[in-house]
Order: C-alpha cells, then sequence, then structure tokens
C-alpha cells in the first residue's frame, strides 16, 4: 500500500492553474527527488500535502484512505511533517528545547508543572542516535552546523511518528561537507520506512538519495520514474521542456 | 581510525569547566564591575560604606531592579516597554487614593495592581493581536497611564493614607533583620522569576518567541497569549514597585517614576538582556541595577552634579549594546 497517492490533484488560483491533474504515489520509505524551474509548482504541490492549500480537484490518500486535510494539523495528525530549514529552529535555545518546543514535558510538583529536562535530553539522544547524527541535546542550537539543525528540525518531526517527512530546499546554502551529512540523515528516515519527499534545486544531491524523481513542469508532472533509470541530463530536459515527458 | 561510539559523543558535554561558564557570562563581568566600584567608593570616600548611606543604595535599586526582572522578560520576547515608569506612578496614584478614602491597605494594593495588569493587558493585547510595534504602544501609554494618574489625584500630593497609613509605611520604608523591605521583596520576585525562566513552559516559550517569532507559531505554542502575559508581568512588577515607592516616600505625586524607563531599561540590557530578543536572566537584571545605582551614588558622593547622570545612564544603554554588536560580528560565522 502506498504511504501517499495523489490522485489527478488540481490547484487553481483564479485563472491560475499552479498544479494540473497531477497524480503520484510513494511507497514507505521511498524517497523522492521533486524537481522543477521556479513556479512550476513544487511549492504549491508541498504545501497541498501538508494541508496548506485544499486541493481544486482530484484525491489524497494516506495508506489508502482517503484524506481531507483542511489545515497543517490534520495532516500533522495523519502522519505528514514539513520541515523548514531556517523557519522553525531558535538558535537560543538547545537541541533538546528546539525538539520539543511547545510540547515540552512537564512533571508536577503539586499546583506546579515544571519543565522535564531530563525526559527531553534523553528522548532527543535517542532521536539523533537513530539519526545518527552528532548532535548533542544541550548544546544551543546557534553553535550548530547546517546538518545538525536540519537533524533538530527532522528529530522535530520524529517526535509525532510522521510516516511522510517533505524537505522544502534542505541543502541549499550549506557546505559539501554538510549536505553529505544532510543526505546521510535522509537515508536513515528511509531506513526507518518515512518516505521522504526532497525538494531541490541541486541535481547531484537529488541523485544521490533519491529512489524515484518526479519533475514537475508549469503545473504538470512530466516525469515520474526510477531515478536508476533517469539521468541528471535527461532530467535537466524535462525541466526546460527539451524533452516532453518521460 | 578508530572512532567514537556515537552514543558517546551525543553525550559528551561541551560545556568546559565551571570557571570558564561563568567567565563566559556577561552578569559575572557587570557583577565585578560593581563590586570593584564599591570597594573603590570604599577607600575614596568616607561616606560610601556608611550604614545609612548603603541602606539608601540597597533600596533604590530594589525600585530598578523589580521592574527590570519584568522588563527583562518583556526584552527577552522581542519587545520593550516604555512605559513602566506611568504604570509605577498610576499604581502609586491608586493606592493612594483609594487609602485616602478610608480603605484598608489590602484593597488599596489590591486596586493598583489591578490597574497596573489591566495596562499590561491593553498593551499586550495591542501588540500580539493587532501586531502594532511594542515601541510605538508603550510610548503612547506612557503618556496615557501618567495624564491619567494627574486625572485621579486632581494633580495633587497625597500624604495621608488613611486608617493603614502605618502599614503602607512599614511596608515600603521599613526593615526587617536589618534589610529593606524593598530588597526582601526584590530578591522574593528575583528568586520566582528565575525559576519561571528555567523550569516553566512559559519561560521556555517566552524565549523561544524573542528567538525566532515565526518558529514558535509553527509549532504550535500560543504566542500571543504568551506576549500579552510577559506585558501583564512587566506591569505587575511596575505596579508592586509602585505601591512599595510611595510607602518609602510616605508621599506620592504624579512626577514619580519619571524617566525611570531608562534606568530600567538600562539595567536589563546592562544584566545581559539582548535588546534583538531571546536573551537575558533575572539574577542579570539584579546585578545591572545594582550597578546602575552604585555609579548613580558615587557621583553624588563624589560631588559631581547630578545633572551628569543622564549622560551616564543613556551611555550604559549604548555601550551595552555596542559591546554585544562587537561580541556577534566576532562570533559569527
Amino acid at each position: 500500500m502506498s504511504a501517499l497517492e495523489l490522485k489527478n490533484v488540481s490547484k487553481h488560483f483564479g485563472a491560475i492553474q499552479a498544479l494540473n491533474g497531477v497524480s503520484l504515489s510513494i511507497e514507505p520509505g521511498e524517497v523522492v527527488g521533486l524537481m522543477g524551474d521556479n513556479g512550476a509548482g513544487k511549492s504549491t504541490m508541498v504545501k497541498v500535502i501538508a494541508g496548506n492549500f485544499a486541493p481544486s480537484s482530484g484525491e489524497i490518500f494516506i495508506n489508502g484512505s482517503k484524506a481531507h486535510f483542511h489545515k497543517p494539523l490534520d495532516a500533522q495528525k495523519a502522519g505528514i511533517e514539513a520541515v523548514y530549514q531556517d523557519l522553525a529552529i531558535c538558535n537560543n535555545l538547545s537541541a533538546a528545547s528546539n525538539v520539543f518546543l511547545g510540547r515540552e514535558p512537564v512533571r508536577r510538583f503539586g499546583p506546579v508543572k515544571v519543565v522535564d529536562y531530563g525526559a527531553m535530553r534523553r528522548r532527543a539522544s535517542e532521536l539523533f542516535a537513530r539519526l545518527k547524527s552528532e548532535t548533542r541535546p544541550r548544546d544551543l542550537v546557534r553553535k550548530m552546523s547546517g546538518g545538525q539543525r536540519q537533524a533538530v528540525a527532522i528529530a522535530r518531526s520524529l517526535l509525532t511518528d510522521a510516516r511522510i517527512i517533505l524537505m522544502d530546499e534542505p541543502t541549499a546554502a550549506i557546505s559539501v561537507r554538510q549536505v553529505a551529512e544532510v543526505l546521510n540523515l535522509i537515508r536513515q528516515l528511509s531506513e526507518h520506512g518515512i518516505a521522504v519527499v526532497l525538494i531541490s534545486h541541486r541535481m547531484p544531491d537529488v541523485f544521490e538519495v533519491a529512489d524515484k524523481v518526479a519533475v514537475l513542469r508549469r503545473g504538470k508532472l512530466v516525469a515520474s520514474k526510477d531515478a536508476s533509470q533517469s539521468s541528471p541530463e535527461e532530467v535537466t530536459g524535462l525541466i526546460t521542456g527539451a524533452i516532453e515527458s518521460a | 581510525m578508530n572512532r567514537p561510539a556515537i552514543s558517546d559523543v551525543i553525550d559528551r558535554s561541551e560545556h568546559g569547566g565551571l570557571i570558564s561558564r561563568i567567565t563566559s557570562q556577561q552578569t559575572f563581568w557587570v557583577l565585578l564591575a560593581a563590586v570593584v566600584a564599591c570597594i573603590s567608593l570604599s577607600l575614596m570616600t568616607d561616606t560610601f560604606a556608611t550604614e545609612r548611606n548603603l541602606f539608601n543604595v540597597t533600596r533604590n535599586f530594589a525600585f530598578v531592579g523589580i521592574i527590570a526582572l519584568g522588563m527583562t522578560a518583556v526584552i527577552a520576547s522581542g519587545g520593550i516597554d516604555l512605559s513602566v515608569g506611568s504604570t509605577l506612578v498610576l499604581s502609586a496614584m491608586t493606592v493612594g487614593v483609594v487609602m485616602a478614602a478610608g480603605w484598608p491597605f489590602w484593597i488599596g494594593a489590591f486596586a493598583a495592581l489591578s490597574v497596573s495588569l489591566l495596562v499590561g493587558a491593553i498593551n499586550g493585547v495591542l501588540i500580539a493581536y493587532a501586531k502594532m510595534p511594542p515601541f510605538v504602544v508603550t510610548l503612547g501609554m506612557l503618556s496615557i497611564a501618567r495624564s491619567l494618574a494627574m486625572v485621579l489625584s486632581d494633580n495633587k500630593m497625597i500624604y495621608e493614607f488613611g486608617p493603614d497609613h502605618d502599614v503602607l509605611l512599614w511596608l515600603g520604608g521599613g526593615s526587617t533583620l536589618g534589610l529593606p523591605h524593598p530588597l526582601i521583596i526584590l530578591l522574593i520576585l528575583a528568586a520566582i522569576t528565575a525559576f519561571a525562566f528555567r523550569w516553566l513552559r512559559w519561560g521556555q516559550h517566552l524565549f523561544a518567541i524573542g528567538g525566532n517569532e515565526q518558529a514558535a507559531v509553527l509549532t504550535g505554542i500560543p504566542v500571543n497569549l504568551v506576549k500579552v502575559s510577559v506585558y501583564m508581568f512587566c506591569a505587575l512588577m511596575a505596579g508592586i514597585t509602585g505601591v512599595l515607592e510611595v510607602g518609602w516616600l510616605g508621599g506620592v505625586t504624579t512626577n514619580l517614576g519619571q524617566a525611570m524607563e531608562l534606568s530600567v531599561i538600562a539595567a536589563a540590557v546592562i544584566g545581559g538582556a539582548n535588546l534583538a530578543g531571546g536573551v537575558g536572566t533575572a539574577f542579570g537584571a539584579v546585578i545591572g541595577a545594582l550597578l546602575i545605582e552604585v555609579i548613580r551614588n558615587s557621583l553624588i558622593l563624589l560631588g559631581i552634579s547630578t545633572f551628569w547622570q543622564g549622560t551616564f545612564v543613556g551611555s550604559f544603554i549604548i555601550v551595552a549594546v555596542a559591546f554585544d554588536r562587537f561580541r556577534q560580528s566576532r562570533s559569527a560565522p
């Protein structure tokens, strides 16, 4: 059964057709590289999956059952988490605090509820170990590398037992070494049976981790095939329109 | 290569020894400056280390210190509150008017603190829900609250506080075990604030909002509610100080607390609160207030004109912020 299936999904804003009849299925543990030029509809597609926008027509299935998302929280409850690299991290807090931001465990002392830092650190340690990331729960995020910050953001989505993780440009604007760290994180997620949708402009990164490549052009899905059956050249052609579809 | 096991790396603490941890704190250096100032003043003048003067210093600094606790919370959440001096006088005038009308102390204090909380709630709602800049809202409130204090008292001095007159004066001007009451209250409130910052979800959330408000929103923190509570907390601190200061002075006029917001902001910033948000400690606020009061006191004792005080306090704010900029530009990756 597919972890996520889009059937003929369209989304228009007034006269603008942002997504046009997109059908795509993603299996558990599969890494899908979603590519396309600026304005091709990548962000719209991610926002439809994450529950920010309701599709104008078409259907979304999670584990075979039809989903109705009206807000991001609905999608989160269904196990879909979006990871925004810089939007959702507080530099002035520790890694553990960031992982638990907004859902801190507390211990009750009479009428006073006290944040349980010990439990937060232990759980965060487990998550970082699972991601094989050398991230220390007590350290401030300010001092961390791009890869470690990404690990913090991903650990947060693991906390809720996400089944599908959407990552928007996780490897933009970080160093080569850190890109390798982030790609490793994606592999770890995949090994734990979590499906990953990776949006990226960076062709080499996508081909390094993706099982499947999907290409959007002007709101239409022009390709969805095994990464091993495709090549960076073909994808470039698909993005620009030099190749009609594949 | 023999790599350490990943669990060891994760569990390893980066923090160095106790000494390096203490000396990396701005609060430590400010405390050191305050201690050095105290020692040199004791040596240079024969008036500083007198019991009378120290009693005055500790009490004066307590007033700034209590409000600086609230200001630190506001600044750490990424805001600013310019209306604390006016909230103070409105609270002082309320307790004065209510008690002068013959009501007991506790009703006067209750009314004063309620009025202060209301001022904070209005600030907070306009800032959080109407998305207005804190600077503008609290600047307006600075004018409104002082004006209301004038309306309330008809701009007259109040110095008769009805049946509980002595209770009020004892609370603000008395001492227990040699410690002035405002100082005792400062220490209690500082301990409560420090606890709340560190151990309550409220503290985590206000620091998260100051660090990255958008992240706080995305993770589902009730950002608007926390912001309102932070401004109410700050106003409550100003209100408590208002009640205490009436008791200390034995009378209240409408110019009480004028320009006090500047000393309070200076105390918070010197104590390590970052005007960009996300950083600040209760202990730092107390130490910052102490340093300002010691310097202010030393200017008087050394015979320097009090006209210079504003120059010093203003320079403190600028120097503290400049120091922070400098540190940031050095540690930027």
